[in-house]
């Protein structure tokens, strides 16, 4: 199906929950409401027109202008070979967006990525913990605000370069 | 009788270091310890065309009967805790051999937050292999290295002494 007649589709079940269609080829999409992603989520798997069996990624985007950290979802469905990308902006100060684990497995290391790098609470996770960065790792290294620390369990994190002048 | 019919017609002299040090120098076990595309490098020296076997060098894969670690590719932060917990594990004497860029000062990735600016800042390094990666003309070169320093290590110097003794 063509991403304009999905688009139709989800606009007719869910309203102003979902916004307007952009993005081009396999990002071609739309934004939808933090609350709603998990409920609009499983609908898109279910539906029979539409089949999104396949969670092929998801990611995190900070963008601190807008004080926004968005989460992507790149869905493709297997059975009807077709894309969409649905994207949700969380609020940078306090990321919260259900999680879709209960939807596609495949969301689990996913989201625990996301959770590790930029701190997005994904609320229902089964188990959200770090799952690149060691455990006691101070705050969320893709956040463009992050600072390096110093030192690392006494480890300098810095290397004086050898071509002095 | 005179001395020289008491002695076998086979005797080697040698004094009490030289001898250790020789055993030791051929049988130098390493761990095997890939931390990233340095490692296949490795894999290639321990093969049949380098063959580090010819050295008296065998894999292994814990640090327990290991004499030398070599740290073989992109060391992270989260790893440099494990290493100096594995390089801890070892028993003495024992040797490192820092291989590939990343290993010596982090190379291409030391900006990154995630990434140990060199193995030298956990562990005390013997011989450092510089390449990315290096070749294993260039490991070999390395152990090879490795081998004379082990040759020249003076284990009956009394450890009261600093001449001689590793720090």
């Amino acid at each position: 199906m063509e991403a304009a007649s999905i688009h139709a589709r989800l606009r007719e079940r869910f309203g102003d929950a979902v916004g307007d269609l952009t993005g081009s080829g396999r990002t071609v999409g739309a934004t939808v409401e933090p609350a709603r992603i998990a409920e609009v989520a499983a609908w898109l798997r279910r539906e029979p027109a539409l089949l999104f069996d396949c969670l092929s990624t998801l990611a995190g985007v900070d963008y601190p202008k807008r004080s926004v950290i968005q989460v992507v979802y790149v869905l493709y469905s297997y059975r009807l070979r077709h894309w969409l990308t649905l994207r949700v902006d969380a609020p940078r100060d306090d990321p919260r967006v259900p999680t879709v684990t209960g939807v596609w497995s495949a969301a689990d290391w996913q989201e625990r990525e996301a959770f590790d790098l930029l701190g997005v609470q994904f609320e229902g996770h089964p188990d959200l913990r770090r799952i690149l960065m060691p455990e006691d790792w101070p705050g969320h290294p893709l956040r463009k605000d992050f600072v390096e620390p110093q030192e690392y369990h006494g480890i300098s994190t810095s290397r004086e370069s050898l071509l002095k002048a | 009788m005179s001395l020289i019919n008491t002695v076998p017609d086979m005797a080697l002299t040698a004094r009490v270091d030289d001898l250790l040090n020789w055993t030791r120098k051929s049988s130098v076990w390493y761990m095997m310890f890939g931390l990233a595309c340095c490692a296949i490098e490795m894999m290639q020296t321990g093969g049949p065309r380098a063959d580090l076997e010819r050295f008296g060098m065998a894999p292994r894969a814990t640090p327990r009967v290991s004499d030398v670690i070599i740290v073989s590719g992109t060391l992270t932060l989260k790893m440099a805790l494990r290493t100096k917990l594995l390089y801890d594990q070892m028993p003495d004497p024992k040797y490192v051999v820092s291989m590939g860029s990343c290993a010596n000062c982090g190379g291409l990735f030391q900006l990154a937050y995630s990434v140990c600016d060199g193995v030298d800042k956990v562990i005390p390094v013997d011989v450092y292999v510089p390449g990315c990666p290096p070749r294993p003309e260039a490991l070999t070169e390395g152990l090879v290295k490795l081998q004379q320093k082990i040759q020249q290590e003076k284990w009956l110097v009394r450890k009261t002494d600093p001449v001689g003794v590793r720090a």
